[in-house]
């Protein structure tokens, strides 16, 4: 028997609207009308989502802007919580999820690579043991002692990608951020998953580059407004998408 | 929260890369802002100096002495207040993506605040070689009016923080109330020249129980049990409450930031 990382079930997201009424002053003195507004004004993101993945496989999630990509992502990623149903996730997850997030502008490369492995779930001696790995896998030589305001958005992309992908983890979420580095740069990142892959780190994949998902996932799901349309061999599930929805 | 040897080390990591990260950014030139820190107390007290002593001949011995005594750790208050309105909508980007413990961005922000309030001892001292004032063994009691205030700060700003992200013109109100509550706070003057019957807004007030402590142990060479009783009880207080106001919403925060 395989062992389940990852189990959705029955898994609904509402997200509620505040922006209509933000402000104390608004909400003291429209108090009726600002929690009316605040019960009507939900969007349902996902309807009923129900899948299981076993350690080691490799899932795409595709579907068009706005389907809830992301939002799965946020959930397994313990950033979101479901609105009802159960999310469980077996093992540490690193998301590679918008690879600038923990950047500070002023601080150097080397400086970010610290502070971001420690956002990202490592402790300063853990990162400390990697900073070098990191910084050969960037490429960015003596760049990495430079602010990294001074940097091109492709090799800011580079160091995300090389710190978030050597933290060690047995889920990773990539969610659209491999487009960014140049095509040497991106064969590398692929040559990473593979290994990764081959490690047995389950890996969910959210990308609108549908080459690249055929390439690296085994199992695709197609979503759309919220809902699960198709689940099943990547290759079929791409297919699919194409003929329905371009 | 699990609290096993690496986990701790991990909060104890990520709490001081924040808290220098911060010190980098904020202060590229580190002794510039740290002179920055120092002065914008010392115009204050400058000002005030020239109002209520050389103008309105306030009666209170070694006046400036007695402001700095009470308005760094007032600056520490306010800076920390302020900082933290903005502070999870400053770092949204990070908050939507990483689940890391959120925080830890608060601690790291008051330990610079704190940080800066510690490196202001040497001008207290200093003013306080100057009026020939004495140094007794009640400054080494200042550590744990320190740790008090930490707590105090702490709960505060996890409050405000975690608020302003449902109603963002927190920030405003809270410029407003650090403004009225500096004058309910016996910084400009003491204690001692409150009516008795408006003593007990003294009492309700954290911030004048902490100011009264560092005055006791820096000039007056004391501790008064019951204000050392009210700051214990408003630093734990107010941390526990802020800490569970953060912790029932801080799951919404990646969705409404
Ligand atoms: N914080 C939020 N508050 C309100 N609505 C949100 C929030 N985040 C996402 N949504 C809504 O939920 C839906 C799903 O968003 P999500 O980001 O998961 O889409 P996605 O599939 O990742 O799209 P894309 O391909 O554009 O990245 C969208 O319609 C979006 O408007
Ligand atoms: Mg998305």
């Amino acid at each position: 028997m395989k062992d389940v990382v990852i189990e959705f079930d029955n898994v609904v997201k509402y997200y509620s609207l505040y922006h209509s009424f933000i402000g104390i002053k608004n909400f003291l003195f429209n108090l009726p009308k600002a929690i009316k507004t605040f019960k009507k004004n939900k969007f349902c993101a996902l309807k009923n989502i129900s899948f299981k993945l076993n350690r080691g496989e490799t899932l795409a999630i595709i579907g068009q802007n706005g389907a809830g990509k992301s939002t799965i992502l946020g959930l397994i990623a313990k950033v979101l919580k479901p609105t009802s149903g159960r999310v469980l996730v077996r093992g540490r997850v690193v998301g590679l999820l918008e690879l600038s997030a923990g950047f500070h502008p002023d601080l150097t490369g080397y400086e970010n690579i610290i502070l971001n492995g420690i956002l990202l779930g490592m402790t300063k001696k853990e990162i400390l043991s990697k900073v070098n790995e990191i910084i050969e896998f960037s490429e960015l030589k003596e760049f990495i002692y430079q602010p990294i305001r001074t940097y091109s958005s492709g090799m800011l992309a580079r160091l995300g990608f090389s710190v978030a992908i050597n933290v060690p983890a047995d889920i990773l979420l990539v969610d659209e951020v491999l487009a960014v580095g140049d095509i040497n740069f991106q064969k590398k990142c692929y040559k990473k998953i593979e290994e990764l892959k081959n490690k047995d780190t389950t890996i969910i994949f959210v990308s609108h580059d549908l080459e690249a998902v055929v390439k690296i996932c085994s199992r695709c799901i197609l979503l759309h407004q919220g809902e699960i349309i198709k689940d099943g061999n990547t290759y079929e599930v791409v297919e699919y998408y194409k003929k329905n929805f371009s | 929260m699990l609290i096993n040897k690496r986990n701790y080390q991990y909060l104890v990591d990520l709490i001081t890369e924040l808290a220098k990260k911060e010190l980098k950014v904020r202060y590229k030139n580190s002794f510039l802002g740290y002179l920055w820190s120092i002065l914008s107390p010392l115009t204050s007290a400058v000002v005030f100096f020239v109002a209520f002593k050389i103008v309105i001949k306030l009666k209170i011995e070694n006046y400036v002495l007695f402001l700095i005594s009470g308005l760094f750790c007032w600056q520490w208050f306010t800076n920390s207040l302020l900082g933290s309105a903005n502070l999870f909508l400053n770092n949204a980007n990070l908050i939507k993506k990483v689940s890391f413990p959120r925080d830890a961005l608060v601690y790291s922000m008051v330990i610079n605040d704190m940080i800066h309030f510690i490196l202001s001892f040497p001008v207290i001292f200093l003013f306080m070689g100057l009026y020939r004032q004495n140094f007794s063994y009640y400054l080494f009691l200042l550590p744990i009016a320190i740790i008090l205030q930490f707590f105090f700060v702490s709960g505060m700003s996890l409050i405000i923080s975690s608020i302003n992200l449902f109603f963002r013109d927190l920030e405003r109100l809270v410029v407003v109330f650090t403004n009225l509550l500096f004058y309910a706070t016996p910084i400009i003057y003491s204690e001692e020249m409150v009516p008795l019957k408006y003593k007990i807004i003294l009492s309700l007030n954290p911030m004048a129980n902490f100011v009264i402590l560092y005055r006791d142990l820096l000039l007056s060479n004391r501790v008064q049990i019951n204000i050392l009783m009210l700051c214990f009880i408003y630093s734990i207080g107010f941390f526990y409450l802020g800490y569970n106001i953060y912790k029932n919403l801080q799951w919404k925060f990646a969705e409404i930031i």
